[in-house]
């Protein structure tokens, strides 16, 4: 299996709390990232695709229209934006990048899964030593032992 | 479900020796990694974790949580060490860093086995990067 991956960059700000939660808490569950005025970071996105390789092109997708397909699905929506204040679903939960992963996820499968290729993994860097991987829903069985 | 990645830099000293080769025997094996006052390198530990996303947190495992228990089993024991002579796993075994990746694998899976359930968020997988040009990976 050959599998594409397009790597792109946003930067956005974000703030990890539970509303239920007092402040001292969520400090002692989220560390720094609880501070309601919240910070930034600068993500790093990689988008992976298989799928068969077109005998005539010679590629799996056209990256340009991968690149295309990311700018509009998530750059445009996640890029300078406070994640909390201006980009749902995180006006609801919290903007960890396990769940940025999932959302991207879901942005990205709608538009590129078709019949010659397929989403096949998000990995988002919060910072250059924390990332995130996710296969989609169907890794879910992945954790039984 | 997402895995969620941490990198950890340490430092240690080491020399590449086998017990059982002649000197002659371990220069031609081991090159120059066989310097008889060993050498050092900056180390990158790469530690994933699987298990469902807690829905109230949205985190797999807290991050204060997970580098406590890196801390604690591996960071404490290893950076700024000599692997020959201060780790005692190694006292029997060359310093390569498939032995390290696997000592390290060894010490999580246990400490895990002693702290968590299986319903738990669990380690899956390490990488040790040596240099910025060689890796090792243990899947569990």
């Amino acid at each position: 299996m050959v599998k594409i991956t397009r790597k792109v960059e946003f930067s956005a700000s974000h703030y990890c709390a539970v509303s239920d939660l007092s402040d001292s808490e969520n400090e002692s569950l989220f560390g720094k990232a609880a501070r309601p005025t919240g910070h930034g970071h600068n993500y790093v996105l990689e988008v992976t695709v298989t799928g068969k390789i077109d005998p005539i092109s010679g590629m799996i997708m056209d990256l340009k229209m991968l690149k295309d397909l990311i700018n509009e699905q998530v750059i445009d929506i996640y890029d300078h934006r406070f994640l909390n204040k201006e980009v749902p679903p995180f006006d609801r939960c919290v903007p960890t990048p396990e769940n940025i992963a999932v959302d991207i996820w879901k942005r990205m499968e709608k538009v590129i899964n078709s019949k010659n290729h397929e989403l096949h993994q998000i990995r988002l860097w919060e910072t250059p030593d924390l990332y995130v991987d996710y296969l989609g829903p169907n890794s879910e069985q992945n954790f039984q032992r | 479900m997402p895995q969620l990645t941490k990198r950890y830099p340490f430092s240690a000293s080491h020399r590449l020796h086998a017990a059982k080769l002649s000197a002659e025997e371990n220069v031609k094996l081991f090159g120059k990694c066989n310097n008889p006052h060993g050498h050092g390198h900056n180390y990158t530990l790469e530690v994933t974790i699987s298990g469902p996303t807690d829905p109230h947190s949205g985190m797999i495992i807290a991050r204060t949580q997970l580098d406590d228990i890196v801390e604690r089993c591996i960071l404490s024991e290893i950076d700024h060490t000599d692997l020959n002579s201060d780790i005692e796993e190694f006292s029997s075994t060359p310093t390569t860093t498939e032995n390290l990746a696997l000592i390290i694998s060894h010490r999580l899976d246990k400490f895990w086995a002693q702290k968590f359930t299986a319903t738990d968020p669990r380690v899956t997988r390490i990488r040790v990067e040596e240099t910025t040009r060689n890796s090792f990976e243990v899947t569990f």
